[in-house]
């Protein structure tokens, strides 16, 4: 260990000499209390370190050690169920080491070192293993099988390989490289956070992410392994947008990074998703959940990591062919820490004070997700997709953060402060958002819910689109101006809105709604609409079909149980052709 | 929580190099600490003090809490303590008043020190928390309705030059209270930079509510040093933190104006030639803000709580101004006031539309408010955007234009604000008259346009439609 002195500090920022040949990144450890921190520029034999946690206190003279390693985070079973800081502390340990508010200097194992894991083998003694291979299983909770992969960079004959109860910290077998080396396994392995894993190719999107909200899947649908961001100003639904996600996403594994935003929130998520089902299994969602906690009161060094421990972890359940979803709440707040180590680093600014390499970051972040094809034999396909939340200053998405991040993502999500201010939730944007997996998706949709997806979707569209224009006419001569035909498209598309586009977090059941069910309400709403439109030109008046009781039911499907099937719809479908031609009768008598 | 070692004995440094704005650069120091506290003697005697910003061998950048007049570069002395900034804190600072550096400013004794916590908090792990949900009667329907308070959170009210905010928030800490439940509570008061007929309007009002014997107040006045104003709110919160996690208290905390805290910062940044975020704030002052706010909330298996209610006068009512904008951004939620209902003699003026309570979801409905609460909410909420929209549309295009539906919102615009919103000063209602009052508004909506409330409460709770007008 080489030891050097503290030179000078500032805030996040400490400047060490006497270092023993440092390298970029290399985690320190500064001071007596040991606080981590990690080599950000050398100069001159100086290495200036970003610390990840606050450093009141630390004085010129102070001893800094190196470490000699790369801030890395330990992969294995037991991730599950967890909640970390942005350095993978633990800290469900840290509280018991140190009390209710984090003290300063703590390290803990990331994996629970006790913790006994029951072991499978797939792989037999003597066999060829390359990196990826599987080795074996282990059930890290009901929802989710652990497969034990060779690690990269891992290649050779399989010396030893047993069956059996193991801790992380077991040695469960042993491989004989080519050169006659033997490498020992364990049920864990360490990966660089600023390195991505490898693959072996990347594939293309083709099947969405269903999420059960439904101005996503039907609308804006994002695939598995795509790319998406969520603008939009304070109080716009952000956080309620991605903890749905989290819910409700059909992921394997969801990995939630509250990169410095409300420790209320994460509260919230400790809270909730033990005690939520997830819609298949019926297991507590929290058994496929990890979250990565850097509230925003918690040292702004450690944000800047956070996303990268999270994106690190889920590429290794990726690598297992999983799929996963990571949300990252929010990718402004880690922009913010970045500018914030700028600064302190006296960096030449770019745009708003934001380091000239902010785009490239965000990119480089954005480019670890992916449909792919892991590491091994046997094409076996994985996926990680990101969605971030960006938090624009005053809800403007031409700073920075948000232009940087749509350069890269594929679905935006434009969470809207008026439809918000409205409690029109989620206040996504139906007309300027936009999702370019779209026509990819396509052949899915339609293999998978129905034929005429593509068509009704568009449809339902296109009839927003026109209300949109309508809307600009109404301003002007009042809505008793318009003709009969044009009042119908504007009521169908207010169902579109109401009936349809809104969809509360907070009702048990509204909260998901299946993709089979997404397809038979909007049907049911265009076919309403259809039907209001053809009955207007015959001679009814709207009112007459506005006050059709069918219509209510219509609006209150959402918030009908999904569990004796969606015969309700078969009945709506004939009560609605029966008030329609009772309408029509009435004309011609 | 400090390092585990024995300070350096303090030594007098004579070697001011240069005092630029609120900063001395002091020069020959090879080990202060940072975040260090230094105690500053002026040339006549005076006794400043200050805080170490910056440290490097033989530099350190010093903060100065009050006024640099009458420092000079020759015969100024600087102390170092060898220690961050701690607050003393005990039962006896209930019914003190202090200024903002914590010193009593009431003419009574100093503090016995029982507990010297550092006024830099660490940030409570979040594995710790307990999920806010204890429902807090405000007594204003505007917030207990719409924007729902629960013990632990941070609500700010965002207001602006003119408007009745310290009418609103003194209300709220005369009235609110959790129902069913007698506890000990305390207000803390910290004021940054507001005028002497402010504070004594705060002090007055908690003296005639008996509620003074209950507050502490720290109080740094406009006249005040600026610099004070960094470490005012962090004494507030010290205070109330002892309070909530060693006494047991429920603690309401007054920030205001967190405006002119913001300015503070500006100064010192600028002082120090850093690289300006927007509008020429610092770039860490979201993290900064957040260090203060994120101080509320409650944890797992202690009784007390920390309620927050910042108070901030957004420039030029302009709420995408970095000060109002960071703070959404970290608080559960806002109260936004209203220029428009305050001129058409709303009280209090709240813009209900642009408000909001993160955390109400969790403090209402069947067992805590009241069943119906978020669907008669919810409806009021379309009712009267879909009204405000009417309200502009027959400015234009006249009433007559309007259809029957559209006149009913356009009423029921009318009919949220003035009996919904409108309230006396006085007046405390209880949050079954508040859900009433929404009932009432909604009356005359036809059934099939209350898609948000569940067939059943419209059954139970709906009242008969009112006469047209």
């Amino acid at each position: 260990m080489a030891q050097g002195q503290v030179k000078r500090v500032s805030g996040p920022v400490v400047v060490a000499s006497g270092l023993e040949g440092p390298r970029m990144f290399d985690v320190v450890r500064v001071g007596e209390l040991g606080l981590v921190g990690e080599v950000i520029r050398l100069v001159e034999g100086d290495a200036t370190i970003q610390v990840y946690e606050d450093t009141t206190g630390i004085r010129p003279g102070d001893k800094v050690e190196n470490t000699g390693q790369a801030l890395s985070v330990e992969l294995g079973p037991g991730l599950l169920k967890s909640i970390y800081d942005g350095i993978q502390r633990p800290l469900n340990v840290i509280q018991q080491q140190g009390g209710d508010f984090i003290a300063r200097g703590l390290s803990a194992a990331p994996l629970d070192e006790k913790a006994v894991w029951e072991f499978t083998p797939t792989k037999k003694v003597g066999e060829k293993v390359v990196p990826g291979d599987i080795l074996g299983t282990v059930p890290e909770t009901p929802l989710l099988t652990h497969r034990v992969l060779v690690p990269p960079g891992v290649e050779g004959t399989l010396r030893r390989l047993a069956a059996g109860r193991y801790t992380v910290r077991d040695t469960i077998g042993e491989v004989q490289t080519a050169e006659g080396k033997s490498v020992p396994l364990g049920l864990s392995h360490r990966w660089k956070v600023r390195v991505p894993r490898p693959v072996t190719r990347k594939l293309p999107p083709v099947v969405p992410l269903i999420t059960g909200q439904r101005v996503i899947d039907t609308f804006f649908p994002i695939a598995k392994g795509g790319t998406a961001a969520i603008p939009g100003p304070f109080g716009s639904g952000k956080t309620v947008t991605q903890q749905q996600l989290a819910k409700w996403a059909e992921a394997d594994v969801v990995v939630y990074v509250g990169c410095g935003e409300r420790g209320n929130e994460m509260t919230e998520v400790l809270t909730e998703f033990p005690h939520l089902e997830d819609p298949k299994s019926k297991r507590p969602l929290m058994e496929r959940t990890i979250l990565i906690a850097n509230t925003s009161n918690m040292p702004v060094a450690a944000r800047e990591a956070s996303i990268y421990t999270g994106i690190t972890i889920a590429e290794y359940y990726r690598d297992m062919g999983y799929d996963v979803a990571l949300m990252a709440d929010s990718t402004s707040r880690w922009a913010e820490a970045l500018r914030e180590i700028s600064g302190r680093l006296e960096e030449m600014p770019g745009e708003e004070g934001y380091p000239a390499y902010l785009g490239r970051r965000l990119a480089e972040f954005y480019e670890r997700a992916g449909q792919v094809e892991v590491l091994g034999p046997g094409a076996r396909p994985g996926s990680v997709t990101v969605i971030g939340a960006v938090s624009p200053p005053g809800g403007d998405v031409s700073e920075p953060v948000s232009q940087n991040t749509l350069r890269v993502t594929r679905v935006f999500w434009a969470l809207d402060a008026s439809l918000a201010n409205r409690r029109h939730f989620p206040s996504i944007n139906w007309l300027s958002s936009y999702s370019l997996y779209t026509g990819d998706l396509g052949p899915w949709y339609a293999e998978h819910v129905a034929k005429d997806w593509a068509a009704l979707r568009n449809e339902a569209i296109e009839l927003l689109q026109k209300e949109a224009e309508l809307q600009e006419i109404v301003q002007l001569v009042g809505s008793d101006a318009l003709p009969e035909r044009e009042k119908a498209v504007l009521d169908t598309a207010r169902m579109i809105r109401e009936d349809y586009l809104q969809q509360s977090a907070y009702d048990e059941v509204d909260t998901y709604t299946s993709i089979g069910k997404q397809f038979r309400m909007l049907r049911a709403i265009l076919d309403f609409g259809r039907r209001e439109t053809e009955v207007v030109g015959k001679g009814v008046a709207l009112s007459k079909a506005v006050e059709l009781p069918v219509r209510v039911k219509i609006a209150r499907m959402k918030t009908q149980s999904e569990k004796e099937g969606l015969g309700a719809f078969d009945l709506l479908d004939r009560e609605m052709t029966d008030g329609f031609r009772v309408l029509e009768e009435e004309v011609v008598a | 929580m400090s390092a585990p070692r024995t300070p350096p004995v303090p030594v007098d440094y004579r070697t001011i190099e240069r005092i630029a704005g609120p900063l001395l650069f002091v020069e020959g120091v090879d080990n202060a600490a940072y975040g260090e506290i230094v105690e500053i003697t002026l040339p006549d005697g005076d006794r400043r003090t200050g805080q170490v910003l910056e440290s490097r061998r033989g530099l350190a950048i010093i903060q100065v809490f009050g006024a640099t007049l009458g420092m000079n570069d020759t015969s100024t002395t600087v102390k170092f303590s060898g220690e961050v900034a701690r607050l003393a804190c005990s039962d006896e600072m209930l019914g003190r008043v202090f200024d903002g550096l914590g010193t009593p400013r009431d003419g009574g004794p100093k503090l016995i020190a029982k507990d010297r916590r550092e006024i830099v908090g660490n940030a409570m792990n979040p594995y710790s928390r307990e999920q806010p949900s204890e429902f807090i009667q405000t007594g204003v329907s505007a917030i207990d309705g719409s924007n729902t308070l629960v013990r632990g959170q941070k609500l700010p009210i965002f207001s602006a030059a003119g408007l009745p905010h310290n009418a609103l928030a003194a209300q709220i800490v005369r009235q609110a209270k959790v129902l069913n439940a007698s506890e000990n509570f305390a207000v803390i008061f910290g004021a940054m930079g507001i005028t002497s007929e402010e504070a004594n309007y705060f002090l007055k009002e908690f003296e005639d509510t008996g509620a003074l014997q209950r507050t502490v107040v720290f109080l740094n006045l406009s006249s005040d040093p600026a610099m004070e104003r960094v470490i005012t709110p962090r004494m507030a919160l010290t205070t109330a933190e002892y309070l909530a996690y060693e006494r047991d208290m429920h603690v309401l905390v007054v920030l205001t104006d967190m405006t002119n805290y913001c300015e503070a910062l500006r100064e010192v940044s600028a002082a120090r030639e850093e690289v300006p975020g927007r509008r020429g704030y610092p770039g860490y002052l979201y993290t900064d803000l957040a260090q203060l706010y994120e101080r509320a909330g409650k944890l797992k298996g202690r009784k007390g709580s920390i309620t927050q209610f910042p108070i901030l006068t957004m420039p030029a009512d302009d709420i995408t101004h970095p000060i109002p904008d960071l703070t959404g951004y970290i608080t559960e939620g806002q109260v936004v006031m209203s220029r428009d209902l305050q001129r058409r003699g709303v009280y209090p003026p709240i813009d209900v539309l642009l408000s909001l309570s993160r955390l109400m979801n969790q403090g209402i409905g069947k067992g805590r408010t009241r069943e119906d609460h978020r669907g008669v909410v919810d409806q009021l909420f379309a009712g009267y955007a879909t009204g405000k929209d009417q309200r502009a549309l027959s400015a234009i295009v006249g009433e007559e234009a309007l259809s029957d539906v559209d006149r009913i919102y356009l009423r029921i615009a009318d009919r949220f604000e003035r009996r919904f919103v409108n309230q006396g000063y006085e007046e405390d209602r209880s949050i079954e008259t508040t859900l009433d009052i929404g009932w009432d508004v909604l009356a005359e909506l036809p059934e099939r346009e209350l898609k948000r409330i569940k067939p059943e409460f419209i059954q139970k709770y709906r009242k008969a439609p009112a006469p047209a007008g």
